[in-house]
């Protein structure tokens, strides 16, 4: 199978548009000729969707969700990056370029990256005109804010509800499709497997969620919007049903998985407080603007906590251990999420922990109440204002930055964070890896492609904040629709694919097999129990901090997992009803395998870059070692179940210099 | 502490739907109302019985998937939150809790606590879009949107499209989420161009699906998680008026 990037010849900043105006074109009168299966609908499928309806192109659209509205995206709160220097303040297509590589740890391809700088405007405009309610100045222009690792301001944001407002714009611009008639919508409906045929992807078997039917739907491409697999950890800051299926399914067809270890781990989360805890809620990066994060300076204290003897307010300020501002001086609380999460984890495995079960730390707003009520008391001329005047003036203004975040912090733990200072805990919360895609963003499959967090393309080990909604939209309204014309444009003399052709009778078989096989085990254990298991084996030896031992321990525990699950795995109720339990037996037996391949990747990259801390590459301060000589490759992995293959693209950086991170 | 559920079992076992009777111990403060509802099908899992299905997501009040009426409330008891956020220390030892799907004729019930939804959809289809095509829009900050404007609109986009305001109506009307697109797209300088058409066609469409009229009592404003006010159904109204009286343009 193919494997080049096809990144086009001439300057970094001349490529895309250059590109873009001598690639080959599809006429009006073929494009309606043509079908294009997409599957997802959130802002990376949801955007395509409406693209290509509006294009002309002949349009199936397929999510597991009840509506496209409610696709994981929905959930972004902090906002998306965009380089239009309204501010002034020195951004540009370059800056947004450079501090993207800069921020993946340089593990991404350079002409994809700046493209994406490139259409993050056009983004901006379109979402406006859709009626995104961005946030605004007083003088009606659009709004921005500073995110993590970077010195501009150019997150656009609409309250902390960015995600909500632009899938709302994307659903409603594919809705409008819809009611058109260039669009079909299939809810409801989950994608189980891709159909080849001569060599190119032309289809899927799709199973009907409400009647458990399965299905055969065929088209000229096939494209996966299909969000990222950060589940595979059990607990994540993902919907409860976000998976790894389509994109695993296509793995199994010969579909390259690139990156696979690459998972980032969000510093600022609620922590866990049991066994039943279902998912990890987010508190978002902007808190570490005014929050301090700290812990016990020594273990006694720590374990008072613990064991409710003590709270953090009985800790003498010097017996706090600022460790970020202590670590890291020039950055303080606001590095990087990846450098932020592995500290939090040296602290708390030193014993310094200060929840029940010893994983949390404090982020703590008593200084910025502080400060902000004697700034307050300042402008408002009240100079002898006592303390508990000063303290209400800063909760005041603590309350109408944060005040939406906090609330929900309440409602989870029942502590109010204005009074006690916050705990909280680093989890999985995005997947860099993906399928593997060329500058066209097609895989090494013909007539597939992969748009969004499920693609591997723009953030190399470590994404920026803000960026993910920037690359959905990017993929889905700006660069699909032109690229995927280098393949459609040779398929204009092909007729309409058949849906009741030898390729779909066979892998209709085949997928009625695979749920015959779950159901008919009829063992012990619920689905939700292996992937909890799956959870804990991922996150002890493939999360945060990682070594070869653990690494091959991980893969061993997991194919015992899987044998397991295919001898005692039991899924209640029948085929062919609505069974949420089915589904999940199935997304699970594939995130077993994908949790395999990530243990393996982990175990080939003998470096620390980015989200990937491998401990035996780092330096005597503990910091990650990046070894660009040997490791400077995209890792895209072909699935065998005894022995997948390991395909290398070597990264070329002809624009930008190779340099260690350094937040001191 | 421990709970007696009565739950609404619909599908399977209960083709005609019933009430069936639960009782869970082991339930403790910092669960989720969810979670509590995982450790009772994990239970009735290990005991070969049947999971109550019901439906859920984001688990953070954004998605609009979780539907449930705890108590007689859509949602349950606490204002403003949403059935997912809703936490077991609000309730105590020994408590009845019932919980049904949202009831309405255009929402059927699918299996159990899950209902379909696909008439919100249909509504959107209708109108609750600004026709724009990928690549037509103009610099971001041409139109300039006043502060409060933006946030006006902003608190009517917040909806999501759960459907509480209609499991809570009487009338079963679905006017709040109705009401809250037309309202947001036409505070919006680029949705005016369309709005007397939009709110045409939804009302109609949202008619079609078999939903009630609103006749002004409220409950869906104080059972909505989001707190869209009725103001917007006021807006609808005055703009349904407005295009239906005032222009000659009737959409169809
Ligand atoms: C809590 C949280 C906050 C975040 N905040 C930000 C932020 O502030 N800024 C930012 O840039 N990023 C943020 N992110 C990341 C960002 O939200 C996601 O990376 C992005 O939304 C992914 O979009 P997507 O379109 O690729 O996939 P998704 O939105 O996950 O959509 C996937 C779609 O695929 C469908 N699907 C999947 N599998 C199948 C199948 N087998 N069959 C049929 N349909 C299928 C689903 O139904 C869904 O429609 C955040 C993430 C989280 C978890
Ligand atoms: S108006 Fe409120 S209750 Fe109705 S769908 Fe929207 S968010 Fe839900
Ligand atoms: S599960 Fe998403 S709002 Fe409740």
């Amino acid at each position: 199978m193919p494997f080049q990037s096809n990144v086009p010849a001439g300057e970094l900043s001349e490529k895309w548009k250059q590109y873009r105006s001598s690639m080959p074109l599809v006429a009006p009168n073929n494009k309606r000729r043509l079908e294009v299966i997409i599957v997802g609908t959130g802002l990376a499928g949801g955007a395509a969707a409406a693209t290509f309806g509006e294009l002309g192109y002949k349009v199936k659209v397929f999510t597991f969700h009840d509506s496209p509205r409610r696709a994981h995206s929905i959930a972004a709160q902090g906002g998306i990056n965009a380089a239009k220097n309204y501010q002034n303040d020195g951004d540009s297509v370059y800056r947004l370029f450079y501090d993207t590589i800069k921020g993946g740890d340089y593990r991404s391809r350079e002409a994809n990256v700046h493209r994406l700088a490139e259409v993050s405007v056009n983004i901006i405009d379109q979402a406006v005109a859709q009626g995104v309610p961005f946030a605004r100045d007083y003088g009606g222009l659009l709004a921005n804010r500073s995110f993590g690792g970077v010195q501009v301001s150019r997150t656009f944001y609409a309250r902390g509800q960015t995600g909500q407002q632009l899938l709302l714009g994307a659903y409603q611009s594919l809705s409008r499709q819809i009611s058109l008639g260039n669009v079909e919508l299939f809810n409801r409906h989950e994608m189980i497997d891709l159909v080849m045929q001569d060599g190119k992807a032309r289809g899927i078997i799709a199973r009907n969620l409400l009647t458990g039917k399965t299905e055969r739907h065929a088209a000229h491409a096939v494209v996966l919007g299909t969000g990222g697999y950060g589940n595979v950890f059990y607990l994540s800051t993902n919907a409860m049903n976000s998976n790894g299926s389509a994109a695993w399914r296509a793995v199994k067809q010969g579909a390259y998985m690139a990156n696979p270890c690459f998972t980032q781990i969000h510093p600022t989360c609620i922590p866990v407080s049991g066994e039943y805890q279902s998912k990890l809620t987010l508190m978002s990066e902007s808190l570490r603007n005014d929050g301090r994060v700290w812990v016990p300076k020594n273990q006694e204290d720590a374990a008072a906590i613990r064991e409710g003897r003590k709270t953090g307010l009985d800790i003498a300020e010097g017996d706090r251990d600022y460790y970020l501002e202590r670590r890291y001086p020039a950055f303080g609380n606001l590095v990087p999420r990846d450098v932020a999460s592995r500290a939090a984890k040296t602290a708390c495995d030193e014993g310094l922990g200060v929840s029940p079960t010893g994983l949390a730390v404090y982020l703590d707003f008593d200084a910025a109440i502080e400060r902000y009520g004697k700034s307050r008391a300042h402008s408002l001329n009240e100079s002898n204002a006592d303390k508990g005047r000063i303290r209400q003036l800063g909760v005041a203004v603590i309350e109408e930055k944060y005040g939406n975040l906090f609330e929900m912090y309440e409602k989870i733990t029942g502590e109010d964070p204005y009074v006690m200072p916050m705990k909280i805990y680093p989890a999985v919360h995005y997947t860099m890896g993906g399928l593997w895609v060329d500058y066209n963003l097609q895989t090494n499959i013909p007539g597939l492609f992969a748009i969004g967090e499920a693609n591997f393309s723009d953030h190399g080990a470590n994404r920026l904040g803000a960026s993910a909604l920037m690359q959905g939209l990017a993929d889905g309204y700006f660069v699909l629709p032109y690229t995927i014309g280098t393949f459609l444009s040779q398929e204009i003399r092909n007729p309409m694919v058949d849906p009741d052709g030898p390729a779909f009778m066979e892998a209709e078989a085949k997928s009625k097999a695979r749920i015959e096989k779950i159901m008919s085990i009829n063992g012990t254990k619920s689905a939700e129990t292996f992937h909890r298991e799956l959870g804990k084996i991922m996150w002890e030896y493939c999360g945060m901090a990682r070594n070869a031992e653990g690494l091959q321990k991980g893969r061993r525990l997991i194919r015992e997992l899987r044998k397991e699950f295919w001898s005692s795995v039991y899924v209640p109720g029948r085929v062919d009803e609505y069974n949420p339990e089915l589904e999940k037996a199935l997304r699970v037996a594939d995130f077993m395998e994908l949790g395999e391949l990530m243990m393996l990747d982990a175990l080939d990259r003998n470096e620390s870059c980015g989200g990937h801390f491998r401990e035996e590459y780092q330096s005597e301060d503990g910091e990650a070692l990046r070894r660009d000589d040997e490791y400077a490759y995209v890792s895209a992995w072909e699935w065998d179940d005894t022995d997948p293959i390991l395909h290398k693209e070597e990264l070329i950086f002809e624009n930008v210099e190779l340099k260690t991170r350094s937040y001191k | 502490m421990t709970l007696n559920l009565k739950i609404w079992r619909q599908g399977g076992k209960y083709p005609k739907g019933q009430f069936v009777n639960y009782t869970l111990d082991g339930v403790n403060d910092h669960m989720s109302f969810l979670e509590m509802l995982d450790v009772l099908n994990e239970k009735l899992i290990n005991e070969k019985e049947e999971p109550i299905a019901f439906e859920h997501d984001c688990r953070e009040g954004i998605c609009g998937t979780c539907s449930l009426v705890i108590n007689g409330y859509p949602h349950g008891p606490m204002q403003q939150t949403t059935a997912c956020q809703l936490h077991m220390r609000h309730f105590h030892d020994g408590q009845t809790i019932t919980i049904e799907p949202w009831r309405s004729r255009a929402f059927p019930i699918v299996k159990d606590l899950v209902v379909n939804r696909d008439a919100f959809d249909r509504i959107i289809q209708a109108g609750g879009y600004i026709s724009v095509d990928t690549g037509q829009a103009q610099d971001g900050n041409a139109i300039p949107i006043e502060k409060d404007q933006a946030g006006h609109a902003f608190d009517a986009a917040t909806c999501i499209g759960c459907g509480a305001c209609v499991a809570a109506c009487p009338n079963a009307s679905a006017m709040l989420f109705v009401g809250a697109k037309v309202s947001h797209l036409s505070q919006m300088p680029q949705g005016k161009v369309e709005s007397d058409t939009r709110v045409q066609r939804m009302v109609a469409q949202h008619d079609a699906e078999g939903f009630g009229r609103c006749s002004n009592i409220t409950a869906c404003q104080a059972e909505c998680p989001k707190a869209i006010s009725v103001e917007h159904i006021a807006r609808l109204n005055r703009q349904y008026i407005g295009a239906t009286l005032g222009s000659e343009k009737v959409a169809n």
